[in-house]
């Protein structure tokens, strides 16, 4: 073989022979890498990496809550006219106790509670709904079953109750009909204190009245309390005729009230109170006439819808 | 013990000082022992003391806290936000907090008030605010709605209003859109009405509004750097999670609902309030429009819709007593998502690298003792 060719392959043979053996050590370290790689993200935990930020927009899903079955959930769109109008088609089967048929329903036995219950010195809220159910009643509306804890506002005392709703459909659709059975609401005795207050306001000699309770900082006189609170009770009644699957009410303030001369034994009033609807977000004014007594409770005798008075949305002379 | 003499002479003399300048303090310019009392932060301010609070904010913290005004009201007021960190050369990433959207909600902007006293009190001595100081920039917009906050001081009959300043069109007499339905975020489409005298009413058309538009301008600004969006509503005791439309999940809804519930359960260990935690649809009302969906569409990955307190006994007029107790727990909410937000943002980026070094150098280490 000619020198250069001897060279040649020696050379062909050392640099095969180098490359032979740094791949070898290139698979071996690899390897070696790989494993060490596998080790060490085992041990070391980060999360994810952070989300991906693109303007992409939302998945189009059905989000499932692990608690509720839902049974034809949908909501479906019409336009009526120039506005919007969603109607929705209502969980059927177990409710979800956070969602808002749950809490809905358990405002309307609030209400409910409040009508049978409530005095100036009672005033019911709900707290947790724990569990319930809804079905359909064929033509006819929809039942709820639910199981709550409520809360009275003055003594703090808690009671579990146990409700049944009806909501009927249709034209002329009439108030929802409440059955409910608590334990432990009892234990706060008001007796003492709506005698001491009947007996205080049952001489027509000095007539109370007031307004605007809460006031715009939330501040209740202590004096007004009673009337505050008799205030949210015969709203109740209202709220309570008012309500339906698509409603969530509260009573918003007291505007005014006043005393009137008292008769056959019950205090009467004239109240000007502002129910706030939820899910319209609508302050809603009406006025009432409501008598009390410790033995007859909360009686309201006429209710009247006030007008929504746009007029008086015009700005003030005055800027802030 | 002539230190001390002296010391104690001095803090002495110090006091009387500061006493004698109390007295004479203009009502609008709070000095800073008054911002600093207690009794501030227990109650609610109207627009004026909330922008003198806000000069104040920034003379007593030059180094940390400046000011943004970024838009204009429909009744050309400014609309300002506090920028609150620790200064830094590079670009650094931002948590986004607004209140006061809905102008009857007086405790939302009492809330931002308080966030922002908190971290400005607590950074220096609180490893954790001090470390999020350094690595964010939190951008606070105490009054967003300022035409209709001032409307809801004017008077007894005007404290329960909701939407903006802007007047009806096309014949409508009344007045106002609702700022939360004017975004660009599916605008329209459900949970409004075209009814100017409704309180969904959602405008002419989307970011009709210049309060709306004022928002969507800085977030579109910002998006890159934005790691959470807050924006501060009551009553309800409800955290709210994209979107408002029903039938759409965010990409990263089971993150936002861990975070979420996260976020409720340290509230509940402040004072034992409850707060529910779901997409507005299941657990409010569908609506569409809002700030909290086009912060989540434009891809900012947490964004949270706060309702605070109560549940209907009071509802917008919670009582001054109220309000520090409801921005303690919120306050716990917000640092939740916060801290959460921040490490997911520093940390496991740390993380990462640290695996990748560390990996790096032991193949090295390896191969080398391979081949000696």
């Amino acid at each position: 073989m000619p020198i250069y060719t001897q060279l040649a392959f020696l050379r062909t043979t050392q640099s095969s022979l180098a490359l032979v053996f740094c791949s070898q050590i290139l698979v071996w370290s690899m390897g070696w890498t790989l494993f060490i790689l596998l080790v060490v993200l085992t041990v070391v935990h980060g999360n994810p990496t952070m989300t991906v930020r693109t303007g992409s927009g939302p998945t189009v899903g059905f989000d499932q809550h692990p608690n509720s079955v839902p049974l034809g959930e949908d909501i479906q769109t019409t336009t009526e006219g120039e506005s919007e109008v969603v109607e929705e088609v209502m969980t059927t089967g177990v409710l979800n106790p956070s969602h808002y048929p749950a809490r809905r329903a358990a405002t309307v036995v609030q209400h409910y509670l409040n009508t049978r219950y409530g005095s100036p010195y009672r005033w019911i809220f709900f707290s947790t709904v724990h569990s319930g159910s809804s079905e359909d009643v064929a033509e006819m509306g929809r039942k709820y079953q639910l199981e709550l804890t409520v809360q009275e506002m003055i003594s703090n005392v808690s009671g579990q109750c146990s409700a049944e709703l009806f909501f009927p459909e249709g034209e002329g659709q009439s108030a929802p009909q409440v059955q409910a059975s608590c334990e432990g609401l009892h234990q706060s005795n008001t007796t003492a204190q709506e005698e001491a207050f009947y007996q205080q306001h049952r001489a027509s000699n000095n007539l109370v009245s007031g307004n605007n309770i809460p006031d715009s900082y939330g501040h209740v006189e202590p004096s007004m309390k009673p009337f505050w609170q008799l205030g949210g009770v015969a709203s109740s009644f209202i709220m309570l005729r008012e309500s339906n699957e698509s409603t969530l009410y509260n009573m918003a303030q007291v505007a005014n009230f006043t005393q009137l001369e008292t008769e056959k034994d019950q205090l009467r009033f004239n109240y000007h109170v502002l129910l706030h609807e939820m899910i319209s977000q609508e302050i809603i004014h009406w006025k009432l006439l409501v008598t009390w007594s410790p033995e007859q409770g909360v009686q309201v005798l006429q209710t009247e819808l006030q007008p929504k008075c746009h007029h008086c949305e015009a700005p003030p002379n005055t800027t802030n | 013990m002539m230190m001390l003499g002296l010391g104690s002479v001095g803090l002495v003399l110090l006091s009387l000082a500061v006493q004698s300048g109390h007295g004479a303090q203009d009502s609008a310019v709070w000095s800073r022992e008054e911002t600093t009392e207690r009794n501030y932060y227990t109650r609610y301010h109207n627009m004026s003391e909330i922008t003198a609070w806000m000069e104040q904010m920034k003379r007593e913290n030059p180094d940390v806290v400046s000011s943004m005004v970024y838009g204009q009201t429909y009744e050309r007021r400014n609309i300002t936000l506090l920028k609150i960190g620790l200064s830094s050369t590079g670009r650094k990433k931002a948590i986004w907090m607004d209140c006061g959207i809905h102008a009857r909600e007086w405790i939302a902007p009492a809330f931002c008030q308080y966030f922002v006293r908190e971290i400005l009190r607590t950074y220096k001595t609180d490893t954790k605010v001090n470390e999020m100081m350094k690595n964010l920039d939190f951008y606070i917009t105490p009054v967003l709605n300022v035409d209709g906050y001032i409307y809801s001081w004017h008077n007894e009959s005007t404290r329960l209003w909701r939407k903006s300043r802007s007047p009806g069109t096309g014949g409508c007499t009344c007045y106002g859109t609702d700022l939360n339905r004017n975004f660009y975020a599916n605008w329209g489409m459900v949970g409004v009405s075209t009814d100017c005298c409704n309180l969904f009413y959602c405008g002419t058309k989307a970011l009709s509004e210049s309060e709306a538009w004022a928002v969507t301008d800085m977030l579109g600004k910002m998006r890159e750097d934005i790691l959470a969006f807050l924006t501060i509503h009551s009553y309800g005791q409800q955290l709210l999670v994209p979107y408002g439309h029903p039938n759409t999940s965010a990409p990263n809804h089971d993150e936002l609902m861990e975070v979420g519930l996260g976020a409720a359960k340290a509230i509940k260990t402040v004072h034992g309030m409850d707060y529910t935690v779901g997409t507005s649809p299941d657990i409010l009302y569908p609506f569409s429009g809002s700030s909290q969906d086009f912060a989540r569409l434009i891809g900012i990955p947490l964004s949270f819709t706060f309702e605070l307190r109560d549940k209907g006994e009071h509802g917008f007029e919670l009582p001054e007593d109220q309000i520090q107790p409801t921005c303690e727990e919120a306050y716990a909410g917000a640092q939740h998502i916060i801290t959460y937000t921040h490490d997911k943002a520093f940390y496991s980026y740390a993380a990462t690298v640290r695996a990748t070094l560390w990996t790096t150098l032991l193949a090295a280490w390896v191969s080398s003792t391979i081949l000696l």
